[in-house]
């Protein structure tokens, strides 16, 4: 019994989380343009002058009079998208937080999780090579012993893991 | 006279660091004691030579010598002593001379220390650093003297190491005073921090390179200098964390780390240092991967040397570079020597770097750390390829990009994840985990199914799929999740089954009360899980303990982290870590913020706080050039009173040119609990109307729970690096023996 | 990345590994040195050939009738190249400077003024414009494109171009006084 609990506790608390969860997506837009409508979009620009700095944060009277542009054309009733658009066709790509999906900008996007996939790969196949028992050289690693294979325990441990049996 | 006095002193020190280097090989050669030991004094007499030209400059610095082109780039009569002396390291030239002394600092550290067994060692450990301080040296004597002085000729006034012929030397009225931002008590402790933890990582570099060149490729080099790589780290993460800090209270964006290029260049050698302290433990107890070790040292030191080189030649393009300077090409130059050498000599000894590596499970410890060495490459990766693609893409296309902040989140959060899951069950490896659970009796197929899942879920990931939540491949990856977490919470069942439990219900209850996000979610139930089976570790040790010694609990805590330094104090570095983790998923996923102009007495609302505007004033400070503008603003949580708040903003102006007053500083005003920050920014004011000032305000949930846990950390660190009355010679005891009674795990 | 198998003592690294190693820490090495030497150059040097380059024109600021101006089609004349933005206060002291030296050898048909607007907003270019009572041609280079093709380091730069498209004088910063303008025009005129 103890041993099914075990499992259909974390199973049940799991499909208790996923039952919790919600999704909203509705977002609520007012007609007058906040600055908090304005930074919400700025948010998602960079400065196309300073390096790396989001257009909401950024200080400078340059970066001020693009939030105005965005103020503007929000109230001239642009999207969110359409506004994006603008600011990347006129000041390049480089406004967006990241390289936008096309042409050798896929790079970014397809590089790391091939290498990361084939450095996994090359580590699975080395370590199941290693499971292996292979043919012990004893010239290489004498000092190496089969016992040496028990995760190393101090005599407190061990002490440990007797305490803690008899008290179970 | 003073200048022409430390520069020759600068020469001086480069000459004898050749000598060094000459005297150690020719040493070699001839099989010299004598020559090598004359090397080693004359590595010891370059920290004294440096510290006298520092000195030097420091008085340049400190007594207004503005003809000297450094002194004026950086203070000015304005600025107080103690920032004249920090100014030191506030530009190029001065903070190269910075380097090349603590360089030579830790040199001699470790040419002090006993050498008797290690003989063969001495004369490559030397070559090295002293290879690396001369050419330090070298950029300060050559490129970038920060004792030029400025001569005025019929073609302008420049900077010249030599008077040129028909020339006078110029001396401005003042300085041009340091860059505000740098004047932050943070900012003054956080590149020096840096340096350090750069620096200190040449030294088991340089042993790592004896070694190779010596052949002899036992375990000594890794014993020698695993402190040492401790200490660096420490030094790399405090100054990481400083940077942090500093950029919270001072750059007024709300944050603490923007994925800056320069900040990935100065976090990838940690990511590497990182992973290089765990695969070392193996190492040590087992003798395996050597090769890996080597590797991920040199690696280390590259990413120091490379990070360093991008930043101060200003190929990357970033808030925190340096201004495009001459020592590029030279730079470049010493960055292809140091990584060609080495690679040449790793690829020499590959062969007999080997060992062989057995491993009982692919669930064993060795495996583990295995696989986490795999994530640390991982975040490298994508970190690497984030800082170089828009080179590449500028080059190629002509266009640049900006690898920014969403793209390192989305693709560096699952790795984080997979991290926080292996440290919830490193606690577990060390109980004797495949013993126990006889894991390798599942059949490989589950096992390669298993892994499998958390790739797919990755690959899909990084397609941003997640983006459309409600959508169905949100939910495909949602159930993905869960089912690895399900997976292994399955193989782990009988040790994490409590722990699941209570992250689960945590993450439940939070699903019910607090959020819907997915990620905060996962996120929580991790740190939870984490913290339980840490804890639990902490908790059922120490209980043993108390038991099998008949200690009071207190007493048997202390012992036990005393007497396992380095694997306590990696659990408590472990804890601290999830404690900034929650300050980071506080500030990233639920950082509120508004923005807004009101008149004085008028008020802006924001979760629960209401922020009164009350008064704003300005006025300069003549005698530091500087205008504040200081607003007053009560803050009310209901009804609560809770106290002001006076959110700046600073103007400093260079000189008497008003037009090229340096951007002004937005300090926050901070009300910081455990629960959030209210972070006040004053973003303008309307000088002498009522209709107000504009404030932007950001509630960052919980973050004080990272500087919380970079508290503990550095408590973590220095225990696991508390030196032993010996280390370095106790140890190589015990290979062979089955147990091993060590501090030393 | 690679990780190593270590399973079998005494074996060097294969060539083919070697091969990949050094060719992908060559490509490094020599991307990162040609984006040094870029960032090295500099603007572009007096002495060089300019190449063509359109550039469209701000409504009302047109050249000749025409809404966009090529640098070969002003092959025979003096042309000078002004890089500013609105949002760049030295900008601002230069600019009468400029608009006067414009209304001296505009009129003479030898001399033509091109301002070219970096990175900016339209609007606020427009305004700028008006303030100063510039009526010379101007359009904007929102994506950097002419000026990364001089290589400019910042703003305001002018760029001096010989009746044969050749470079003559580069001024970085604001000019001080409408007479270095002058003298620098006189120079290339015949």
């Amino acid at each position: 019994m103890k041993r099914h609990l075990r499992i259909v506790l974390p199973v049940l608390a799991l499909t208790l989380l996923v039952a919790g969860l919600a999704f909203n997506a509705a977002l609520a837009q007012g007609s007058a343009p906040t600055d908090d409508d304005v930074n919400a979009i700025a948010k998602q620009l960079y400065c196309p002058v300073c390096e790396n700095t989001p257009l909401d944060v950024c200080p400078t009277e340059a970066c001020r009079q693009w939030r105005e542009l965005i103020r503007q054309q929000l109230a001239d009733g642009w999207t969110e998208d359409q506004i994006k658009q603008y600011f990347v066709e006129n000041y390049g790509a480089r406004v967006l937080g990241e390289p936008p999906r096309s042409g050798l900008n896929w790079v970014v996007y397809l590089l790391p999780p091939a290498l990361i996939l084939a450095g996994a790969f090359v580590l699975f196949r080395a370590m199941r090579t290693w499971m292996k028992p292979t043919v012990t050289e004893p010239a290489a690693g004498a000092a190496e012993t089969p016992q040496s294979a028990a995760p190393s325990q101090d005599e407190y441990i061990s002490k440990f893991e007797e305490e803690l049996r008899k008290r179970k | 006279m003073i200048a022409d006095f430390g520069y020759g002193i600068l020469v001086v020190s480069l000459l004898v660091s050749l000598y060094s280097v000459g005297a150690a090989l020719t040493g070699v050669k001839v099989k010299s004691t004598a020559l090598v030991e004359s090397a080693r004094r004359a590595m010891l007499l370059t920290w004294p030579l440096i510290t006298v030209s520092a000195l030097a400059l420091i008085y340049l610095l400190v007594n207004n010598h503005y003809e000297i082109s450094f002194v004026y780039e950086v203070t000015s009569r304005s600025m107080p002593t103690y920032l004249k002396i920090t100014a030191w390291w506030g530009g190029q030239a001065g903070s190269l001379v910075f380097w090349s002394w603590l360089m030579a600092a830790f040199a001699s550290l470790v040419t002090l220390r006993k050498w008797d067994r290690d003989r063969e060692f001495l004369p490559w450990v030397i070559v090295v650093s002293s290879v690396t301080l001369a050419f330090f040296l070298m950029m300060s004597v050559v490129f970038e003297n920060p004792f030029a002085r400025l001569y005025q000729t019929f073609e302008g006034i420049n900077a010249h190491t030599f008077a040129p012929a028909d020339s006078v030397v110029f001396t401005p009225a003042d300085g041009r005073g340091l860059n505000p931002l740098l004047r932050h008590p943070g900012m003054i402790i956080h590149p020096p921090m840096l340096y350090l933890g750069f620096v200190s990582y040449v030294i088991p570099y340089a042993f790592a390179m004896a070694a190779l060149i010596t052949g002899r490729t036992d375990d000594r080099w890794i014993r020698i200098t695993r402190r040492w790589s401790l200490w660096a780290w420490l030094f790399l993460s405090f100054g990481l964390v400083l940077g942090g800090r500093w950029a919270y209270d001072v750059l007024g964006w709300g944050g603490y780390w923007g994925w800056d290029p320069v900040e990935i260049a100065a976090f990838m050698p940690w990511l590497t240092g990182t992973a290089f302290l765990h695969s070392v433990m193996i190492q040590e107890k087992r003798g395996q991967f050597k090769q890996w070790n080597m590797i991920l040292v040199i690696l280390t030191y590259a990413l120091v040397i490379f990070g360093t080189f991008l930043t101060r030649s200003g190929v990357l393009s970033s808030v925190h570079a340096f201004a495009s300077s001459p020592i590029g090409p030279f730079f470049m130059g010493f960055v292809a020597l140091t990584l060609i050498a080495s690679i040449a000599l790793l690829i020499w000894r590959w062969p007999d770097l080997g060992s062989e590596t057995e491993m009982k499970s692919m669930l064993s410890r060795e495996a583990l750390f295995l696989l986490n060495n795999l994530l640390f490459m991982s975040v490298l990766v994508v970190c690497f390829v984030g800082v170089i693609y828009p080179l590449v893409s500028e080059l190629a296309t002509g266009s640049k990009v900006t690898v920014g902040p969403p793209w390192y989140e989305f693709s560096t959060s699952p790795l984080f994840a997979m991290l926080m899951f292996l440290m919830a069950i490193a606690p577990l490896s060390s109980w004797g985990l495949s013993s126990q659970e006889k894991l390798s009796n599942i059949n490989k197929p589950v096992l390669g199914g298993i892994l499998a899942v958390p790739l797919v879920a990755y690959a899909l990931w990084w397609n941003r799929i997640t983006e459309m939540m409600g959508s169905w491949p949100g939910v495909v990856v949602s159930l993905a999740i869960v089912l690895i977490a399900l997976g292994l919470m399955y193989l782990f069942r009988k040790l994490l089954w409590q722990a699941a439990l209570v992250a689960s219900a945590v993450a439940v209850y939070l699903s019910f009360t607090y959020t819907t996000n997915l990620i905060a979610l996962i996120g929580f139930f991790l740190v939870t899980l984490v913290l339980m089976v840490t804890l639990r570790e902490f908790w059922r040790a120490t209980r043993a303990r108390q038991h099998a010694q008949q200690e009071n609990f207190a007493l048997a805590f202390i012992r036990l982290v005393g007497r396992n330094r380095r694997r306590y104090g990696g659990y408590i570095i472990h804890v601290s870590m999830m404690l900034m983790a929650i300050g980071i998923l506080g500030i990233e996923l639920f950082q509120k913020e508004t923005q807004g102009q009101v008149a004085a007495g008028e008020a802006l609302d924001i979760a629960g706080y209401t922020v009164q505007f009350e008064d704003v004033a300005s006025w300069n400070n003549p005698s530091e050039q500087v205008n504040y503008t200081r607003a007053v603003v009560s803050i009310y949580k209901g009804d609560q009173y809770l106290g002001q708040l006076y959110p700046r903003k600073d103007m400093y102006f260079s000189d008497q040119q008003m037009t090229t007053a340096t951007q002004p500083m937005s300090i926050p005003g901070n009300l910081s609990s455990f629960k959030d920050d209210l972070y006040v920014l004053l973003v303008d004011w309307e000088p002498a109307s009522a209709s107000g000032a504009t404030f932007k305000i950001y509630v960052n949930p919980l973050v004080n729970w990272l500087w919380i846990g970079s508290l503990l950390f550095f408590i973590g660190v220095i225990i696991a690096a508390w030196p032993d009355k010996d280390p370095e010679y106790a140890p190589a005891r015990a290979r062979g023996k089955a147990y091993q009674p060590s501090s030393a795990d | 990345m690679t990780e190593i198998n270590e399973t079998a003592p005494k074996r060097g690294v294969p060539l083919w590994v070697q091969i990949v190693i050094w060719v992908l820490l060559l490509g490094l090495m020599a991307l990162v040195a040609v984006t040094l030497n870029k960032r090295q150059q500099g603007s572009v040097q007096p002495g060089a050939q300019i190449p063509d380059f359109t550039l469209t024109l701000f409504e009302g600021y047109e050249y000749e009738g025409k809404s966009e101006i090529s640098l070969s089609d002003l092959r025979g004349k003096v042309v000078v190249i002004n890089f500013w933005a609105s949002w760049c206060k030295p900008c601002e002291q230069e600019a009468a400077e400029l608009q006067q030296a414009w209304a001296e050898f505009g009129p003479t048909g030898q001399v033509v003024f091109l301002g070219v607007d970096y990175v900016d907003t339209e609007p606020d270019a427009r305004v700028y414009l008006q303030k100063f009572g510039i009526d010379f041609p101007n359009g904007p280079d929102m994506a950097t494109r002419i000026s990364q093709m001089f290589r400019t380091t910042g703003v305001p730069e002018t760029y001096f171009i010989d009746q044969d498209g050749v470079l003559r004088y580069v001024k970085v910063g604001p000019f001080t006084s409408a007479d270095e303008l002058r003298s620098q025009i006189n120079a290339l005129l015949p």
